[in-house]
């Protein structure tokens, strides 16, 4: 494939209070942002367990994208700050092993942040298009087939 | 040593006829020179069996999650408590039901470096003042004990145990190296230096799991690796799937890990494990303020937080 034809393919975990409802205002905004995100809803940031984050990494996406409540608002009181603890210490640990710096990103965006999201969403794509197709945690034999098929 | 061995054979014999504790967990002498193995002792009549010596290396504090029910005696080293404390603040064993018999640790003997030394097989190990000697079939070699003690040994900070019961002799004085220049050297590598590092190393990790057994703090009952649904990683030799598993056991650890080396020490293909974790370490110690196995009050770094922790990464 051609460079300038690739396009990276980035996975989000949005929280469903807030982040979830912040892309949604920005889709009934009508504010464009780069079509390379798919979503997964997750009910608070602090429900992404880091293996869901590797697992994406293995299987061969080029970027994750984390986001949940601003500080102070979560819906579960504290679940935003023990996944803060969560994301700090696994992305000090991905960036030891070398996985490029970048391709694990995080962000607060609350649900009246429609045009927030989509910044975040340029920014993130923008990066890991620079960053270029993700190599070097990535499986060699192709995506898994689910259990449950 | 000899005496500290006498010792520990009195003191455990007392505890069993005493019926404190139902078993005791210490070391007998392997079925290989340069080797100790953990010993399960119930009955005094074998007490003499117990050993203590430079190749004590495994973490005993491991077995303490397998035999619940039971008082048991443990015979530990300065590590092995603290992974008794660990263990006690993830409330995973009762304090009352441990008797724990403290000995203050001279590090354990690379037992790898030490077989490298001499051409031949070795038959026979002992220690003799402050050389290690082996001995094969046409030769005798003595090596100084102090230059072939265990990375993980020069960097430990605490050889004396933290908490105990009784304590077998006198307690040492603390010399560590400084604990973390590993993780620092290894930091100023680029990062595709970094990551073909460990690449490379886990490109031979046969999965046989025994880093994972050896550790104190992997005690799940069902490992993410032996989990079927949802199946988080593949049976298969991809090596993204190796690397998965040495990626998700190291960093496990964060905010558990006590540094013992027991994990890198049990793997047959000498991976370097301990590189992975230490980095764990410092950053849980930077970002968190918390080591493991030193303090029974705080709860582990990950189930808790403060308002202004490092959030400097998020958008
Ligand atoms: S990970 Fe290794 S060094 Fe850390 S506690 Fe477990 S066995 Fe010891
Ligand atoms: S590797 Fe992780 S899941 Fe497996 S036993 Fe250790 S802590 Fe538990
Ligand atoms: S002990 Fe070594 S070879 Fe075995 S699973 Fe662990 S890293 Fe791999
Ligand atoms: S509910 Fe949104 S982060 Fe917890």
């Amino acid at each position: 494939m051609e460079k300038d034809l690739w396009e990276p393919k980035i996975l989000a975990f949005l929280c469903t209070w807030c982040s979830y409802a912040g892309a949604d205002l920005a889709g009934t905004s009508r504010i464009q942002y780069p079509p390379n995100v798919r979503v997964i809803r997750v009910p608070c940031s602090g429900r992404i367990n880091p293996l869901f984050i590797l697992k994406a990494l293995q299987q061969g996406v080029d970027g994750v994208l984390v986001s949940g409540c601003h500080p102070g608002d979560c819906h579960y009181q504290i679940g935003n700050y023990i996944g803060r603890r969560k994301s700090s210490s696994l992305k000090r640990f991905l960036d030891y092993l070398g996985i490029d710096e970048g391709r694990v990103q995080f962000s607060w965006v609350s649900a009246a942040e429609g045009a927030k999201f989509a910044q975040v969403v340029k920014e993130v794509s923008d990066k890991i298009r620079n960053l270029g197709p993700s190599k070097k945690f990535v499986n060699r034999i192709g995506p898994i087939k689910g259990v449950r098929e | 040593m000899e005496e500290i061995q006498n010792k520990i054979r009195r003191e455990v014999v007392q505890l069993l006829s005493e019926g404190q504790v139902d078993v005791v967990i210490g070391f007998e002498q392997g079925s290989l020179p340069l080797r100790a193995t953990p010993f399960f002792l119930r009955d005094i009549a074998d007490a003499n069996r117990l050993v203590w010596s430079p190749f004590c290396e495994n973490n005993l504090a491991t077995y303490l999650t397998k035999i619940q029910g039971k008082r048991v005696g443990l015979i530990a080293k300065g590590c092995d408590v603290r992974s008794v404390v660990a263990l006690l603040v993830e409330k995973q064993i009762h304090r009352d039901h441990i008797v724990i018999i403290g000995v203050p640790c001279q590090g354990m003997v690379d037992r790898r470096r030490i077989e490298r030394e001499v051409d031949g097989e070795i038959l026979k190990a002992h220690q003799e003042g402050e050389e290690i000697i082996v001995e094969g079939r046409d030769f005798r070699k003595s090596l100084p004990r102090k230059e072939y003690i265990y990375p993980s040994c020069k960097r430990c900070e605490h050889r004396n145990p933290l908490i105990y019961d009784t304590l077998i002799g006198e307690k040492l004085v603390e010399e560590a190296e400084r604990a973390y220049h590993e993780v620092e050297a290894f930091e100023k590598l680029s990062p595709d230096k970094r990551w073909s590092h460990f690449s490379e190393e886990t490109s031979r990790c046969i999965r046989c799991y025994a880093c994972r057994q050896a550790c104190p703090m992997c005690y799940c009952a069902e490992c993410f690796v032996d989990s079927s649904f949802p199946k988080w990683i593949e049976k298969g030799l991809d090596p993204s799937d190796v690397q998965f598993w040495n990626i998700v056991r190291a960093y496990h650890q964060t905010g558990r890990c006590v540094g013992c080396g027991a994990c890198e020490r049990a793997c047959p293909m000498e991976i370097d494990l301990v590189y992975l974790t230490q980095k764990i370490n410092r950053d849980v110690k930077e970002l968190f303020g918390f080591e493991a196995g030193l303090d029974l009050d705080p709860p582990p770094p990950l189930s808790t937080y403060r308002v202004d922790d490092e959030q400097e990464f998020i958008k």
